[in-house]
């Protein structure tokens, strides 16, 4: 169908040194219709999907559900947060700067950091990044990470690290004990540019090797990248605290829901060593003065290493990031103040030992898979398929764990449980109860 | 002028001590934290954060919002953002949207991946592409999907390690030439002729056979119709390179012009720009990537399919490039994109290019008599979406800057365009109206502009001190930076005054 553009529209003399052949002549077959249609029929296609608010459920492996409070979302809805734009004028952008400065402050407070930026897009490319940035720092063309954890972070750790020809080597972990093993890191670390581990690991075992870890990589000459879940740093002992250079990690949960993965918030942070500020991704906001020194301001920091300047020598070609959720986790974590990081922290520590040990009583589960201590999740072992498993409980209406069979083979049949806040007893009555009859053939 | 902005001596939340009861949103448990917690793991002192009621909290951000400056409180033209106004929705609050977890089975997440896959199939349409990506959550992050699958392809075909050039041009913005370098790449600059478009006879020296590809925007930088670019596209072709277009600047073509049409291979897009997705303070946004079908084997997977019942995560990709994202993209994002496109239709995303093109344009011919003001490159062309106007003159006069002009721009309520960029141009100012702005407000700023250089003329120092009505004045940028002053945290801030 041939679409008249009205010739008579007299803008189109704009256009006139734009070649004929180029200007569309066809319909893009795209019909203009009214909000009000749009936005019912949309309402009726996302109510094909069932929200883990309404069908409980266990899922994490990276993502986890935890409760948002409403003054974040009506102060990140604010006209004048919403529609801001990066604040390259810093005299009408205080509110942002200022609202990002606290968010970096939180974050250097819980890591046990100096300097943090302002957010990446989420774990995955937070971890990628700080791996290229040791690669810059130390010329080496090796790194170390762990075998066991999440498969999609390692997709994109590798994407990212493909085209320097980076040798990838994988640790694995004590097969009883959850924790990472040493003497293969101790193996593979000679020439490698950085060590990266997580704690609590994807299997939520709270790694208590850590430290020892850590001077493994610093003898070797190597940086100490960290992952970590920032929520856990109320009660764990921050990675500042363990030799870490660089500590990544995953925002998203501080003050937003999972958005199926999107958007999240990529946590990055250093040090205090210029070597390592200088090699940092991302917008940074510093704190100075007006240029009379009477008053307290904000401002982007450090814009040397960005983009705009640097262009193809820059640390990276970031510019876009996640700022409005960076701003979600400040609200947030002022909401929740130390004690209350503190309280949340011990809650999800007795929650997910409730849990363990109430699925540990069905015949032929074991609960949990490693003699460990863990936060918010757990492996279990299965005596079937945990595919079977999670499909009975999602016809009973649960959403059950991630299935790890597919990735760690190894392993049988695990399955990896998440719990928080959202959940209470009554969830776990639920699924222990139906958990027991799939596993019986019921 | 009627502007002043708010001003608190707010302090950082570091600093707030109020006293009173605090409730939780959970319940409170006690434990041994040495039963839960490894013992060399156990956090020995708290974190610093001060513990505050909730209306405390609510006031301190409620304040600093109001210290901020947005497209919901005036004019924004900042050139190469396409700051339109961001329709309101409230869709993505709704549980169904956000409270979804991406490793959920596929039978529970139909309605999103049904909005991931009708998304995809309107930009193919939009942008003349076959198959679209939407996992990249920004532009560059885009740019970045885009360059590494121009690896991939040429080392499918054995020439991974020979095609090591990307040739960007010198008016490029910045992540280009950085996405290119994160990908490994050698970049060639090729120069603007005098004409503002690319120099054709220094390109045809700069392709060879090392040549991966050619990234480019059209409109360009300037503002201006890169006319050469079917030329353009076939001697990159020719070499064996693949065309790569940078989608910030759609908005001067949208729905007139398509890049595939153009010949470009791989295409991405800024929703948060084009699309209308509001910009958050600098994020989220997100990238959608659109490829030509001899590319598609290598996009990141999983892909989204659709078999005429059911929608489905496809992961079986074997040349796919792996993932750049942790799962999908910026969902919700998508959401407000996707109702964008529906609400607008074809004809009303060619209003956009139609209208934005014609406010640049209404602009131009209310300044570019304007002493002080030059218009760089063939001024007698017409812009699309934006124009960059040099300042030069003015500063050469009166030593008023691009800069200054900017921060007075502020005093008048509205926010100055982008400054300094292409670097192809001195004292450069970039403006982009959008074509959400009415033509009360293209002539109102085409006035207040106008009035400043006056000022710089004849009463220079209120532009040079300027601003005077915002919530600061100047501030020491240097200081921010430079390593013995630089505080970039409250840890930092704290350390530096204890002489450490």
């Amino acid at each position: 169908m041939v679409i008249k553009m009205r010739n008579d529209d007299e803008r189109l003399k704009y256009y006139s040194d734009v070649p004929k052949d180029l200007i569309l002549k066809q319909s893009l077959n795209i019909k203009a219709r009214s909000e009000i249609e749009v936005y019912n029929e949309l309402k009726n296609i996302l109510k094909k999907n069932k929200d883990v608010l309404s069908t409980p459920s266990f899922l994490g492996g990276g993502v986890w559900c935890h409760y948002v409070p409403p003054l974040v979302d009506y102060i990140a809805s604010s006209p004048e947060l919403l529609t801001s734009y990066t604040p390259y004028q810093p005299e009408i952008s205080q509110g942002i700067l200022q609202i990002l400065y606290e968010y970096q402050s939180m974050i250097c407070d819980l890591t046990g950091m100096e300097v943090a930026n302002v957010s990446m897009y989420n774990w995955a490319t937070a971890t990628a990044e700080a791996l290229l940035m040791s690669l810059r720092i130390t010329g080496k063309q090796k790194v170390i990470i762990p075998k066991y954890t999440s498969p999609w972070r390692k997709r994109v750790i590798k994407t990212y690290l493909h085209p320097h020809k980076i040798k990838i080597i994988e640790y694995g972990i004590d097969n009883s004990t959850g924790q990472i093993n040493l003497d293969e890191i101790k193996q593979s670390i000679i020439d490698a540019a950085a060590l990266y581990v997580e704690n609590p690991s994807f299997f939520g075992v709270l790694d208590s090797n850590v430290d020892e870890a850590g001077k493994i990589a610093h003898n070797a000459g190597a940086l100490y990248i960290v992952g970590v879940d920032p929520l856990t740093l109320g009660v764990i002992k921050p990675p500042g605290d363990y030799g870490a250079d660089i500590v990544v990690g995953e925002g998203q949960h501080l003050g937003s829901p999972p958005s199926l993965g999107g958007p999240a918030l990529g946590i990055m942070a250093v040090r205090d060593d210029m070597k390592l500020i200088r090699q940092l991704p991302g917008k940074i906001v510093g704190l100075t003065t007006s240029q009379d020194g009477s008053k307290r301001g904000f401002v982007m920091a450090l814009q040397t290493r960005e983009q705009h300047i640097k262009r193809e020598k820059a640390t990276s070609n970031i510019t876009t990031n996640e700022a409005l959720l960076a701003v979600r986790a400040a609200i947030y974590l002022a909401l929740l103040g130390s004690t209350g990081l503190r309280e949340l922290g011990e809650l999800i520590l007795e929650r997910t030992r409730k849990l363990s040990n109430m699925l540990s009583k069905i015949n032929g589960v074991t609960s949990p898979l490693f003699k460990a201590y863990y936060f918010r999740e757990f492996p279990i072992r299965l005596p079937i398929d945990p595919n079977i498993v999670n499909s009975k409980l999602l016809e009973r209406g649960v959403i059950g764990g991630l299935n790890l069979k597919p990735y760690f083979p190894e392993f049988g049949n695990v399955m990896l449980l998440a719990t928080t806040e959202l959940h209470n007893d009554s969830h776990y009555e639920l699924l222990v109860e139906l958990m027991s009859k799939i596993v019986r053939g019921e | 002028m009627g502007f002043i902005q708010a001003s608190w001596d707010e302090p950082l939340i570091y600093e707030l001590k109020h006293t009173a009861p605090i409730k939780r949103w959970f319940d409170r448990v006690q434990i041994d934290i040495n039963s839960y917690v490894p013992s060399n793991l156990i956090r020995k002192e708290n974190v610093e954060l001060p513990d505050l009621p909730e209306v405390e909290v609510s006031r301190h951000y409620t304040r600093l919002s109001r210290m901020n400056f947005s497209v919901d409180l005036g004019t924004y033209p900042l050139g190469s953002c396409t700051m339109k106004y961001n329709p309101k929705e409230m869709i993505t609050l709704r549980d169904d949207a956000r409270w979804l977890h991406p490793l959920q089975d596929e039978t529970t997440i139909q309605g999103a991946l049904e909005i991931i896959y009708r998304l995809s199939k309107y930009l193919e349409v939009i942008t003349g592409t076959d198959k679209v990506t939407l996992q990249p959550a920004a532009g560059a992050h885009g740019e970045l999907t885009g360059v590494l699958m121009i690896r991939a392809y040429h080392e499918d075909r054995g020439e991974g390690e020979s095609r090591n050039e990307i040739i960007i041009p010198d008016s490029a913005h910045g992540s280009n030439p950085a996405s290119a370098s994160m990908a490994g790449f050698k970049v060639v600059t090729v120069p603007t002729g005098s004409d503002g478009n690319v120099d054709l006879e220094a390109l045809k020296v700069a392709l060879s056979k090392r040549t991966a590809g050619f990234m480019i925007t059209n409109p360009n930088t300037l503002g201006l119709f890169e006319k050469d670019i079917v030329e353009i596209s076939k001697m990159v072709h020719e070499v064996g390179g693949l065309m790569y277009y940078d989608g910030a600047n759609l908005n001067g073509i949208l729905g007139i012009v398509r890049p595939g049409d153009m010949g470009f291979d791989i295409v991405h897009l800024n929703l948060h720009k084009t699309f209308s997705t509001p910009h958050g303070g600098g994020g989220p946004g997100a990238g959608a990537i659109g490829v030509k079908k001899h590319l598609i084997d290598y996009l990141p997977i999983p892909i989204v399919e659709y078999d005429g019942k059911q929608y489905r995560l496809n992961y079986n990709l074997p040349k796919t490039i792996g993932a750049v994202h942790g799962f999908y993209g910026n969902f919700l994002v998508f959401i407000k994109a996707l109702t964008y496109i529906e609400i607008m239709g074809e004809e009303g995303l060619k209003e956009v290019a139609l209208r934005s093109t014609q406010n640049t344009n209404r602009f131009l011919d209310l300044i570019r008599n304007t002493r002080g003001i030059e218009i760089p490159y063939d001024p007698k062309r017409p812009r699309k979406h934006e124009c960059a106007i040099s300042l030069k003159p003015l500063e050469r006069e009166t030593g008023v800057r691009a800069l200054d002009v900017a921060k007075r721009l502020l005093d008048y309520g509205v926010h100055p365009p982008t400054i300094y960029f292409p670097l192809i141009v001195d004292e450069c100012m970039l403006i982009e109206f959008t074509e959400t702005e009415s033509d009360e407000n293209v002539e109102k700023y085409a006035s207040i502009l106008i009035k400043i250089i006056e000022e710089a003329y004849n009463n220079p120092q209120v532009v040079l001190t300027a601003p005077h009505n915002t919530s600061i004045g100047r501030l020491d940028e240097a200081k921010a930076s430079h390593p013995k002053t630089m505080a970039l945290s409250w840890k930092m801030f704290k350390k530096r005054q204890l002489g450490k």
